[in-house]
């Protein structure tokens, strides 16, 4: 192994430009994948934090079939005393019951159409942000108060101001008209259209009364220390609920599907043009090896004819090629690494990320932070290591064939 | 005793009416310690011949013996083996490894062959001085003149004793001066440790430094003159 290693080191060093240049590339495709890989996925919590963190949580309980189709009778029963129950396990950061109906809300001369929920408005804030994104009046004041804040696009629709009263009528669990006149105490402006434009949220006990619903309710929304502890929350959660067979625990790729399949389609992008990235320094390489190969087969010859076998030939070209592969990423992944703890020390912002952060009521959405794993940090240069790997057979094929006589010949 | 003996050596290449008889038939004793030297036109079958002792090409028939072992008989991995125990190689040109220094070079073999690093700087360096390189173990070959390589492709082909040395026109790219320094090497080393030499060389000069001059033509040894 020593005369082999010797050698190939000398021939690392033997057309220095033409190793550079090789390294270089290599060092470069590392850096590239060793920012980007991380700040990409940094960028997909962020979406997926911003998403959950406005209504959905990061679970939720319901009755089985609810998601799918949400009926007002499809209703858990004793829902307070169960979310009171997972509070007091001390295990979950925000926990809030939810009922939820529409109705139509109506204003002097218009009336809309639009999405009722009830709240708990003390617990409420832990699991959503929209009691955060009241940017006129204020948020709801007791779980049995008479009122209601609704979505800013909303209220410019049924063109209401703050202290105004809403009609709403609706149909109630038992199938009875649920109607109430309720005040509006506060707008709402969080940015999605969706809620903006079809939302409205009252207190629980008074939604519970005006429509009919006793002491249940349709959903229970969790939230975790963090998303990537989902597995730990859903655990936690059926542990919890173990002796309730009348509900689901829903994660949230099920309670939000479309955001789990954009970012599947994201990354299928992103690897895509990782892939030709790798394979275009890979083919550099392979083209760096055949040459140095093809130029150097009277050498071989000669190393043959002297008594070397060909395997340790095809070691030695093998060992070149990893030398100068680790030599790229060790250069690459340096100056790499050195990147993205600075980049996360710093933050990464585009203009204009500030100022949505704000508006969205979201301090976590101002700067993207590359998410720093050994997962992510390795995938990029570990697919180059063994890329590169793989094709320099291709050259050291070649070799194992060879003859003393005429590869001496070779000029 | 021989080192060499050739029985019935025949090397055909090609095919049909393609086919080239390189060596027709060589019977062929190279006793212990000889030095012998091939010529004839070019196209005779000299590189041919050595090739076959060499063991670095097979015949198409016919029985090669070198150092008591059947060559003729042995794969691919049996003939590195001899090749690197017993055999010497001296080529033409681009004997040398060009990115090993020329102890280095001479260190080479001895490296393939699992021999300890003190010993082979000893030998290396012994070697290299007996060929009159001394001070010049560290330089490349790109750094040597052709009639230094040379001396370096000796060394190397000395150093791990080998029963017989191979020489192909090793004076081929040499001036006379330098070419007849070389040749008075080989046949002292020869006088000295008693290693039997097969030289191929068109030039007279050579020739007339061999004990033993074999003429070839066309594939034949026509003529096996004993001269000192
Ligand atoms: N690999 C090969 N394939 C086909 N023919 C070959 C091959 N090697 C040698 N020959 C032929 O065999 C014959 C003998 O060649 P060889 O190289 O042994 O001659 P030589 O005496 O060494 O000539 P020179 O003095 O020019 O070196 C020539 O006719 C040559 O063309
Ligand atoms: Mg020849």
């Amino acid at each position: 192994m020593g005369i082999v290693f010797h050698l190939a080191w000398r021939n690392l060093w033997r057309n220095r430009r033409r190793t550079w240049l090789t390294a270089g590339a290599i060092a470069f495709s590392t850096i590239l994948l060793v920012l980007w890989v991380p700040i990409q996925f940094g960028a997909y919590e962020i979406m997926i934090n911003a998403s959950l963190a406005v209504f959905p949580g990061h679970a939720q309980i319901q009755r089985p079939g609810y998601q799918e189709k949400p009926k007002i009778r499809n209703a858990i029963d004793n829902a307070e005393t169960l979310a009171k129950k997972l509070r007091a396990s001390n295990q979950f950061v925000g926990v809030a019951t939810r009922a939820q109906g529409f109705a139509l809300l109506s204003s002097g001369t218009r009336s809309y159409g639009a999405q009722v929920v009830g709240v708990e408005p003390v617990f409420e804030s832990g699991t959503s942000s929209i009691p955060g994104l009241v940017k006129k009046g204020r948020y709801l004041s007791g779980i049995d108060a008479q009122e209601m804040v609704i979505g800013a696009a909303l209220a410019r629709n049924l063109k209401i101001k703050i202290g105004d009263e809403v009609t709403l009528i609706g149909g109630g669990k038992d199938g009875s008209v649920a109607a109430a006149i309720l005040p509006v105490v506060g707008i709402f402006e969080s940015g999605s259209n969706e809620l903006d434009r079809f939302f409205s949220e009252i207190p629980l006990h008074t939604f519970q009364n005006i429509f009919s619903m006793g002491h249940s309710a349709h959903a229970i929304a969790i939230v975790g220390k963090t998303v990537e502890e989902q597995d730990s929350l859903l655990t936690a959660l059926r542990q919890e609920t173990k002796d309730r067979n009348d509900i689901v625990i829903l994660g949230w790729e099920q309670l939000v599907p479309g955001l789990k399949e954009g970012i599947q389609v994201d990354k299928v992008s992103g690897f895509i043009f990782y892939g030709i990235l790798i394979a275009v320094v890979v083919f550099s390489i392979l083209n760096t090896f055949l040459m140095s190969v093809l130029e150097r087969t009277r050498e071989f010859g000669l190393m043959l004819a002297l008594g070397s076998r060909p395997k340790r030939i095809a070691m030695l070209m093998m060992l070149e090629s990893t030398l100068l592969t680790l030599m790229g990423l060790i250069i690459g992944m340096t100056i790499g690494s050195a990147l993205v703890y600075w980049v996360h020390i710093v933050g990464f912002a585009y203009p204009g990320m500030e100022d949505l952060a704000q508006q969205y009521n979201m301090p976590g959405l101002s700067r993207l932070y590359p998410q720093l794993d050994l997962f992510n940090f390795l995938i990029g240069p570990g697919s180059i290591f063994i890329a590169t790997n793989i094709v320099a057979w291709i050259p050291v094929l070649r070799i194992r064939k060879l003859e003393p006589v005429e590869a001496m010949r070779t000029i | 005793m021989s080192t060499v003996t050739l029985h019935k050596v025949c090397k055909t290449f090609g095919e049909g009416k393609l086919a080239v008889h390189a060596l027709r038939d060589i019977d062929l004793e190279v006793g212990n310690g000889d030095f012998v030297c091939l010529s004839g036109p070019s196209g005779s079958g000299k590189t041919t011949l050595l090739n076959m002792i060499g063991g670095l090409d097979r015949p198409t028939s016919g029985e090669i013996t070198v150092a008591n072992q059947r060559v003729d008989q042995m794969d691919k991995g049996e003939l590195a083996e001899i090749r690197l125990r017993n055999i010497g190689f001296v080529f033409q040109a681009y004997n040398l490894i060009p990115v090993l220094s020329a102890r280095e070079n001479v260190e080479f073999v001895m490296q393939l062959q699992g021999i300890p690093p003190e010993i082979r700087h000893q030998k290396s360096k012994e070697i290299l001085a007996e060929v009159g390189l001394n001070g010049m173990e560290d330089r490349k070959p790109a750094e040597l003149s052709g009639g230094q390589q040379q001396r370096v492709a000796v060394a190397r082909a000395l150093v791990s004793e080998p029963a017989l040395i191979l020489a192909d026109e090793p004076t081929a790219n040499l001036d006379s001066v330098t070419a007849e320094k070389l040749v008075e090497l080989l046949r002292h080393l020869n006088d000295e440790h008693g290693i039997t030499f097969v030289i191929s060389t068109h030039d007279k000069m050579v020739m007339g430094h061999a004990r033993r001059l074999l003429k070839m033509h066309d594939g034949k040894i026509i003529d096996d003159i004993q001269q000192r």
